[in-house]
């Protein structure tokens, strides 16, 4: 698993780099999936302000749309939509 | 311009701490501590030091603070004693993990209870193993050299790690002597600016210290241990440096006395090896060929120049300030494994004196020595710890 | 942080809290990390004493945290803030120094560090967000947990209330004192961006939910804080310069333009909350300390409602 084979490879401190997936893929943690009906987002961004999970990014058209790579299935976004445009489903992993 | 001043061992502190070029300091106070960080803070409020001082509100705080601007790669510095050193024992580990070659100065004293204000090396000896380079001095001008040499020891990149010096509570920190001090600008021959092996800095931002599983964590420790194990190669450097910069030397890692021709050893640390070579001399006028090693570096342990000083010898006699309650003196044990892994065979006598700051005289030396002999020679090992000052 | 953040599409798309970080799904302390980092910007070090976020960062080598993070001792989250701080003053950096810690880290062990922080006028931003129980070893009881509320420690319910961290930051001497709370993000954003132009200690105080810790489905997180200020369980409200403000929807509740909602409706969805809704003698004493609390708070209001004169 580890990545650094040797001490020779290891920094002097134990400093870690930002990255994205610190945790590994957490989209794997879901068990329900929010789904965007682009057709009713409005583009208020409350979904992703209120996601804990930084999954959720504006598109060009300022719409929302889902990291599913890092989605937890929290579905906050589902419930705090103002016009109920997140749908939910139950995962499945392809 | 250098000069000489009568000052006690806790000022001789204040002012490496000044020679140092010291910019941060976070203390809080302790007997028989109270005089260094009193002193600092007159230094910078008089801005005789460019420093910052902070009053924290627990020794706990003051680790924490100077491990923030250590982290910073500022110079800092704190002092310490005691319950002090025990109730910020936590952050002391935090800091040498970290790499931050903080230098700290601990006043040796007994811990409570009964509550007591004078000197014991039990503190110091329960940080034995918390990553800090650790030094026990004798007298005024080693304190002061110390504290300079500490920084430069420390800071260098190999080494990376903590030091804590270590000095008898009231016999040294309250006693004054002729202390010759340099000015920072001279100093700064001997102690280059700090140049830390990593400082926090948003250009370049990481994360220090989150969580490692056993994969990863055993690695760092290893990397500690070879910071050591560089650090007892470059002390002896250290001092030779410092004695072209100064003219002053301590003799390294150990500190041997009239050792050549001698048929036996005693070793002791910090004050106690002083009054020790005071017995030697007496002992000597006697005709008993009995040599000294003070024991200068405890971690990392000079357990092969131990080992040289101690064979061949007819015994050792180690006085420890301390005590491992259900075992011996610290180092005692110590330097009965360093022994063992060198196949020497020198039988070693450990007397547990000075407990709670119990006087130890030349005189009484003397004697412990003579009993020792008698023992050694009359009885045959294992021989435990004796407590040779046991009102009995 | 520069611009004027009036609605949530002012504020700036930059993440600092990357994602794939470890916090439970809903975690109410990992929508307030990644804002307040959001505010502070690049320019920021953070402390982080043992806690959730201690967790959350991930494994080495990697970490969620994008800005300079020192790790820190459990009781020690504020004098190494403050420590980073002289650090930086010494050599001339201008960045933000913040801690950020629980409640176990802020209300118990931390407070003294705390405390002293203050007391010194230390140049720092304290965050605490406040969970109401260590969550991190698996819900046990804080001096931060409410009155009734159910965790590992207290089996039948917390017996005693939670400390007042806030009025003690007030009494202590901090420059600018907030509680905060995500469901309302002008008012979070709001609070943020005044304490990043103060000097001096500022300490904040988050509501923060647990959905594991405070058994509930984690989609309802944003719904219960809403729930906490409209119930009047939570309340909104900020310290500065000698003055008391209500704010936000609590300011509503506080001159009479809104009425708290049934407490029940904050209760019921909280598993914590299970004993209390049981017991009509665990439900009143719940409801007489919020009432004193918000006696306590007017009270508070009409003694500091305008600078201190002279």
């Amino acid at each position: 698993m580890s990545k650094l084979k040797t001490i020779k490879e290891y920094p002097l401190i134990p400093a870690s780099k930002p990255s994205e997936g610190a945790a590994g893929r957490t989209g794997l943690w879901r068990t329900f999936r929010p789904v965007v009906n682009l057709d009713k987002c409005i583009g208020c961004r409350l979904c992703w302000f209120y996601c804990p999970d930084n999954a959720i990014t504006i598109s060009g058209d300022g719409k929302v749309e889902i990291n599913y790579d890092w989605c937890k299935g929290c579905l906050i976004c589902f419930h705090e939509c103002p016009v109920k445009a997140i749908d939910r489903v139950v995962e499945e992993f392809g | 311009m250098s000069g000489t001043i009568i000052i006690t061992g806790n000022h001789a502190v204040s002012y490496g701490a000044w020679s140092s070029r010291v910019r941060f300091v976070a203390a809080y106070p302790i007997t028989p501590q109270t005089t260094i960080v009193e002193m600092l803070s007159d230094f910078v409020n008089t801005g005789k030091m460019k420093a910052e001082f902070m009053t924290v509100e627990s020794e706990h705080s003051a680790a924490a603070a100077v491990m923030g601007a250590e982290s910073t790669g500022v110079r800092s510095f704190t002092a310490t004693s005691s319950h002090g050193l025990l109730y910020m024992s936590e952050v002391v580990h935090w800091i040498a993990r970290s790499r931050l070659p903080v230098v700290m100065v601990v006043v040796n004293r007994a811990i409570a209870p009964p509550w007591s204000i004078w000197t014991e090396l039990l503190d110091t000896m329960t940080h034995r193993d918390a990553g800090w380079i650790q030094v026990y001095v004798s007298n005024n001008q080693e304190a002061y050299d110390m504290v300079i040499q500490s920084y430069r020891l420390s800071e260098m990149k190999r080494v990376s790690m903590p030091t804590m010096i270590c000095m008898d509570g009231f016999i040294l920190s309250h006693t004054f002597a002729p202390v010759t001090v340099h000015t920072p600008e001279e100093t700064d021959e001997f102690l280059p600016s700090y140049s830390p092996l990593w400082k926090i800095d948003p250009e370049n931002p990481f994360s220090l210290g989150n969580m490692a599983t056993p994969d990863y964590y055993y690695e760092f420790s290893y990397l500690m241990h070879e910071a050591h194990e560089n650090a007892k190669k470059l002390f002896n450097n250290v001092d030779k440096e410092f004695e072209r910069f100064s003219g002053r030397s301590h003799g390294g890692k150990v500190h041997g006395y009239m050792l050549d021709d001698s048929e036996s050893v005693i070793l002791a640390m910090g004050t106690l090896s002083e009054e020790v070579m005071v017995a030697i001399d007496n002992l000597r006028k006697r005709g008993e060929k009995v040599g000294a090693l003070k024991v200068r570096l405890f971690r990392p342990f000079p357990a092969e120049e131990i080992s040289k000083a101690l064979e061949d010898k007819e015994f050792a006699l180690i006085l420890d300030r301390s005590l491992s309650y259900g075992y011996e003196g610290q180092l005692a044990t110590e330097t009965k494994a360093a022994l063992h892994t060198s196949g020497i065979e020198t039988p070693v006598i450990n007397m547990i004196t000075g407990l709670g700051g119990r006087d130890v005289t030349y005189k009484e030396i003397e004697k412990f020595h003579g009993l020792a002999k008698k023992k050694v020679s009359s009885e045959k090992g294992p021989f435990k710890p004796i407590f040779i000052q046991l009102k009995r | 942080m520069g611009k004027e953040i009036k609605t949530v599409k002012d504020i700036p798309l930059q993440e600092l809290l990357l994602p794939g970080h470890v916090a439970c799904a809903g975690c109410g302390m990992a929508i307030s990390v990644r804002h307040v980092l959001k505010i502070l910007g690049g320019n920021t070090v953070v402390t982080v004493p043992a806690c959730c976020l201690s967790v959350i960062q991930g494994l080495f080598p990697k970490t969620a945290v994008a800005v300079p993070l020192k790790n820190v001792p459990f009781a020690s989250a504020a004098a190494v803030a403050s420590g980073l701080k002289a650090g930086f003053r010494l050599q001339g950096k201008e960045l933000n120094v913040v801690a950020i810690a629980g409640d176990g880290g802020t209300y118990d062990i931390g407070l003294q560090a705390l405390s002293g922080a203050v007391e010194r006028g230390e140049d720092i931003i304290y965050f605490c967000y406040d969970n109401q129980a260590y969550m991190n070893t698996g819900i046990q009881r804080s001096g931060a947990t409410p009155y009734g509320a159910w965790t590992t420690t207290t089996p039948k319910g917390k017996k005693e209330r939670r400390k007042d961290l806030g009025l003690m930051m007030i009494a202590n001497g901090a420059t600018y004192v907030a509680t905060v709370n995500p469901s309302f993000p002008m008012d979070f954003y709001g609070k943020f961006l005044k304490a990043e132009e103060k000097k001096g200690p500022r300490v904040l105080i988050g509501y923060s939910v647990c959905p594991p810790g405070w058994r509930y489905t984690p989609e309802l997180s944003i719904e219960l804080g809403k729930l906490a200020v409209q119930t009047g369980a939570w309340i909104l409200w900020e310290f500065e310069e000698g003055v008391f403000r209500f704010t936000g929807y609590s300011k509503r509740l506080a001159e009479g333009k809104a009425k708290r909602k049934p407490i029940e409706l904050y209760l019921e969805p909280q598993g914590r909350f299970r004993n209390v809704l049981r017991d009509p003698e665990k439900l009143k004493a719940l409801k007489r300390g919020i009432n004193e609390r918000w006696r306590v708070y007017r009270k508070i209001a009409e003694v500091y409602s305008s600078s201190t004169p002279g």
